[in-house]
């Protein structure tokens, strides 16, 4: 579905990623996970073209990335931090995405009651909390019904009925066969969700396997510690 | 008019009772002006009737009054010179001149007066001639009520409007003057009065004035000539109530002063010239209440202009209101109202209370080094000019007006 | 193009909303209409206004444009992950700022103009002309300077600089130049030097318009003989214009290459 070869990315002096290497299967839930600075933000960023690699392959289906920019119709991106025009409303920041990507929403007002946000939609974004404002960046990414969605610490800042809104969401569209990709800090989200792990170490992939696997391996009874031992 | 023009030839038939009267045109015996001239004696009168005469090298050698009536064209053909008087008291009028011959070697004119005193060229038309009247040695000659125009296109090509040449006591008036080099040019010519005249549109100057003292001109208008007016190496020259408008371009003046002395400007207007009033070398001039209006430069005056007056003239939306070359002034400025003035007059006297220094750092500047033009009305120089009016480094410091009045002189 | 006009829509949407352009739309018409009200003819309005323009026009523009350009950093995020091209989305962000600019620049002088003095000619062409130009040129700088710069202060710095440089330290070199320079024919490098300041080429398109045609002529200067005819104010035209293409061209090569 996804395929990378010998990824390079580096800011300046600072080199993010050192020829990564990855796959990441069709119809599965894929956790990306690694440290602070591990490059997962970076490796999702270069997925999504808004970072421009120095070295290396993406091809996503048949698709070698190259600058056109018609495979992201595919694709469905929820950022870490929900940035919008501060003076749009939710429903307008809606509108307009769907005037600009071709073929509209058909899931747009489902998934605004799905998310409990009908009675914000008609307010300035910068009025509204983080959580909030998080939820509508969900819609913005989920309301194509995209093959790919790339969730960028997707609950981080929702309380905790929509948190589990929206991990359900994401069991559904995986369950319609969409390809997920999703990072996170917190384990046992990734553990409840992902079906494989790509982690990320100084720039490179450290383990690629499914989740069971990977506690299996270290004998460990849950991910978070399976991880902190193979750390160590 | 016609009142007058009828009373005049009836008049001038009566008088025929005891001088001579002899009549030219096609249903007369004499039918070219050539033989009518040949055939008439001192104190005749020649009657032209209408039509058009080809005939050039006409001379009137006695005393004579040559008529046209109803406007008789006599047409040089552009060879030679096509009237040419030598005698005293002779009057021509009433004629269409044309086509007096181009030449490099001759002086070529419709009329020429050689040492013919007493004469009058009036009411005549003249229309594509080299030089127009010219005028050359004699003395008390009127010249009015001309119309005279040109097609001139280069100055080497063209001659004068109207030329004097040693000449006194001379009337230049009520003429308009177009399309010839100068207009009206005067060299060594004296207590002559040039009054009421148009000149527009010559190549060079509406008039210019050599080594002439003791002339007067005023009321007359001098607009889009190439170069304005010109009056140089004079004395005693009076120029009042005259119009310098237009003259907009390369090296164009309102007036251009060189070398004159003891002389007077007063009431005048200059309107949109490149610069309105020009001066160099001139000493003891009185320039007072002219208006100076959108002009390039008001005035520019070069340092070695002496004991010149400016006063109570008004100096309103002129880029530069005056330039000068030098740190030095021997001028004096007082009295003058100048719309950029922003000074105030605490006790009312109509006086402002602080000096107006009318000189520009910027129009110094570019007065020693003309591409710096192309920064006019830049930040920088506005900057530039406004920290020199505080404290005046380059510009002239005695040259102030050290009592600007507080309202337009009327 | 279509989802460049769909951009543009969504940036005056944003923009309309915000006091800046009522701001500034207010100033140019209290300014023009003050002037015609305390006794100016249509010339003298022109040439006082242009003062203005060049002053403001420049520093708004580039100073507006480089905060406007690092708040819509979240409008590009937001879009870049949509199916959107880089040039689509940087020309829609530049002509969805420059486009409102100068429309409120025409708005602001050409109302007052209107009901004071009819539709005027010349001057006041050129006067509209070299606004919106000096709009889009200096907008086109902005843009080039905050993609080069992620840091806001020091962008926001930079234009400023520029800014101060282009409309005052400019004049001061070149005023310099033709000092230290005096004994040499300058007339030509004053002309090259004119074409490589576009405050100076929008100066000097309007003072064609007023009075320095005849007072660059007083020496028959071959500097009037070039900007004095239909070609030279073409060249002063085209030079402008290429003080925004480029800009623009440059600041799309450093867009299209920046990582969000």
């Amino acid at each position: 579905m996804i395929n990378i070869k010998g990824l390079k990315k580096r800011f300046g002096r600072l080199e993010v990623l050192k020829e990564l290497d990855a796959q990441i299967q069709e119809n599965t839930i894929t956790a990306i996970v690694g440290h602070n600075g591990s490059g997962k933000t970076t490796l999702i960023k270069c997925l999504l073209g808004l970072d421009k690699y120095d070295g290396g392959d993406i091809n996503i289906k048949d698709f070698k990335l190259n600058g056109d920019w018609n495979y992201r119709s595919q694709i469905g991106y929820m950022p870490q931090v929900a940035r919008f025009p501060e003076n749009l409303t939710a429903s307008e920041v809606i509108t307009m995405i769907s005037d600009l990507r071709i073929g509209s929403s058909t899931q747009a007002e489902e998934l605004i009651s799905y998310f409990r946000l009908v009675d914000e939609m008609e307010k300035p974004l910068k009025t509204l909390s983080g959580g909030t404002r998080q939820k509508v960046n969900a819609i913005v990414a989920l309301m194509f019904n995209p093959d790919i969605l790339i969730l960028d610490e997707p609950t981080a800042g929702l309380d905790p009925v929509s948190s589990s809104l929206l991990k359900d969401k994401i069991q559904a569209e995986k369950a319609s066969g969409k390809t997920v990709i999703i990072t996170s800090h917190i384990m046992s989200e990734i553990q409840e969700l992902a079906d494989t792990i790509l982690y990320l170490l100084d720039g490179k992939i450290f383990f690629d396997g499914p989740v069971n696997e990977l506690i299996a391996q270290t004998g460990e009874k849950n991910l978070e510690r399976a991880i902190a031992k193979m750390m160590s | 008019m016609l009142v007058l023009r009828t009373i005049l030839i009836i008049t001038i038939m009566s008088s025929a009772l005891w001088a001579g009267l002899v009549q030219v045109g096609s249903n007369y015996h004499y039918t070219t002006v050539a033989e009518g001239l040949d055939v008439s004696l001192s104190g005749d009168t020649v009657f032209v009737h209408p039509g058009t005469y080809v005939e050039s090298g006409l001379a009137i050698s006695h005393a004579l009054t040559l008529i046209g009536l109803d406007n008789p064209i006599i047409d040089g053909n552009h060879s030679g010179e096509i009237l040419t008087v030598t005698a005293d008291d002779v009057i021509i009028e009433g004629f269409t001149f044309k086509g007096s011959g181009l030449s490099h070697l001759d002086e070529n004119a419709a009329v020429r007066f050689e040492e013919a005193n007493n004469g009058r060229i009036s009411h005549n038309r003249f229309e594509d001639n080299f030089f127009a009247i010219y005028i050359s040695k004699s003395e008390n000659v009127l010249i009015e009520n001309n119309i005279i125009s040109g097609l001139a296109q280069t100055e080497s090509r063209s001659g004068n409007g109207i030329h004097l040449w040693y000449c006194k006591n001379i009337n230049i008036s009520g003429n308009s003057i177009s399309g010839h080099r100068d207009g009206i040019y005067l060299e060594f010519v004296e207590q002559c009065e040039v009054t009421q005249n148009h000149s527009t549109e010559n190549l060079r100057y509406g008039l210019h004035f050599m080594f002439s003292n003791h002339n007067e001109y005023n009321n007359n208008r001098f607009d889009n000539n190439g170069a304005g007016v010109a009056v140089m190496y004079s004395r005693h020259v009076d120029m009042h109530n005259n119009v310098f408008a237009d003259n907009w371009g390369s090296a164009a003046y309102g007036l251009l002063l060189k070398d004159i002395y003891d002389s007077n400007i007063t009431d005048n207007q200059f309107n949109r010239n490149t610069v309105g009033l020009y001066s160099e070398a001139c000493n003891r001039i009185q320039v007072e209440g002219n208006n100076f209006e959108n002009n390039g430069w008001a005035v520019k005056i070069m340092a070695n202009s002496m004991d010149n007056v400016f006063t109570h003239n008004n100096f309103l939306a002129n880029t530069f209101d005056i330039a000068t070359n030098s740190r030095q002034n021997f001028n004096t400025f007082s009295q003058n109202y100048w719309n950029r003035y922003r000074g105030y007059d605490l006790d009312k006297d109509g006086i402002g209370d602080i000096p107006f220094h009318p000189v520009k750092l910027f129009s110094l500047l570019t007065e020693k080094n003309e591409p710096a033009l192309m920064l006019m009305r830049s930040i920088f120089v506005e900057i530039m000019d406004l920290a020199e009016s505080y404290i005046p480094i380059l510009t002239p410091a005695t040259l102030i007006d050290a009592e600007p009045l507080m309202r337009i002189n009327s | 193009m279509m989802t460049l006009l769909k951009i543009i829509k969504y940036q005056l949407h944003d923009l309309l909303r915000g006091k800046w352009f009522i701001i500034y739309t207010a100033v140019f018409f209290l300014l023009t209409d003050g002037l015609f009200r305390f006794g100016g003819d249509p010339g003298q309005v022109s040439l006082s206004l242009m003062n203005v323009v060049l002053f403001i026009i420049p520093l708004v523009s580039i100073v507006f444009g480089t905060m406007f350009f690092y708040n819509s950093r979240e409008f590009m995020e937001l879009l870049l992950s949509q199916p959107i091209s880089r040039i689509s989305l940087y020309l829609g962000l530049y002509l969805g700022l420059a486009l409102p600019l100068s429309a409120v620049y025409l708005i602001g002088v050409g109302v007052p103009f209107m009901y004071h003095a009819g539709i005027q000619t010349g001057s006041y062409w050129i006067l509209l002309l070299v606004g919106v130009s000096l709009t889009w040129v200096f907008t086109a700088l902005a843009f080039l300077i905050a993609v080069m710069s992620e840091q806001r202060v020091k962008g926001v710095g930079m234009t400023i600089v520029l800014w101060l440089f282009f409309a005052i330290l400019y004049d001061g070199i070149i005023l310099f130049i033709l000092f230290a320079l005096e004994d040499y024919p300058l007339e030509k490098l004053t002309l090259i030097l004119s074409l490589f300041n576009p405050i100076d080429l929008g100066r000097i398109l309007m003072l064609l318009q007023f009075d320095i045609a005849a007072l660059m002529g007083y020496t028959g200067a071959l500097f009037s003989k070039f900007y004095g005819n239909m070609f030279g104010s073409a060249v002063a035209v085209f030079a402008l214009w290429t003080w925004c293409a480029i800009p623009v061209w440059l600041g799309y090569r450093a867009f299209s290459k920046k990582d969000f």
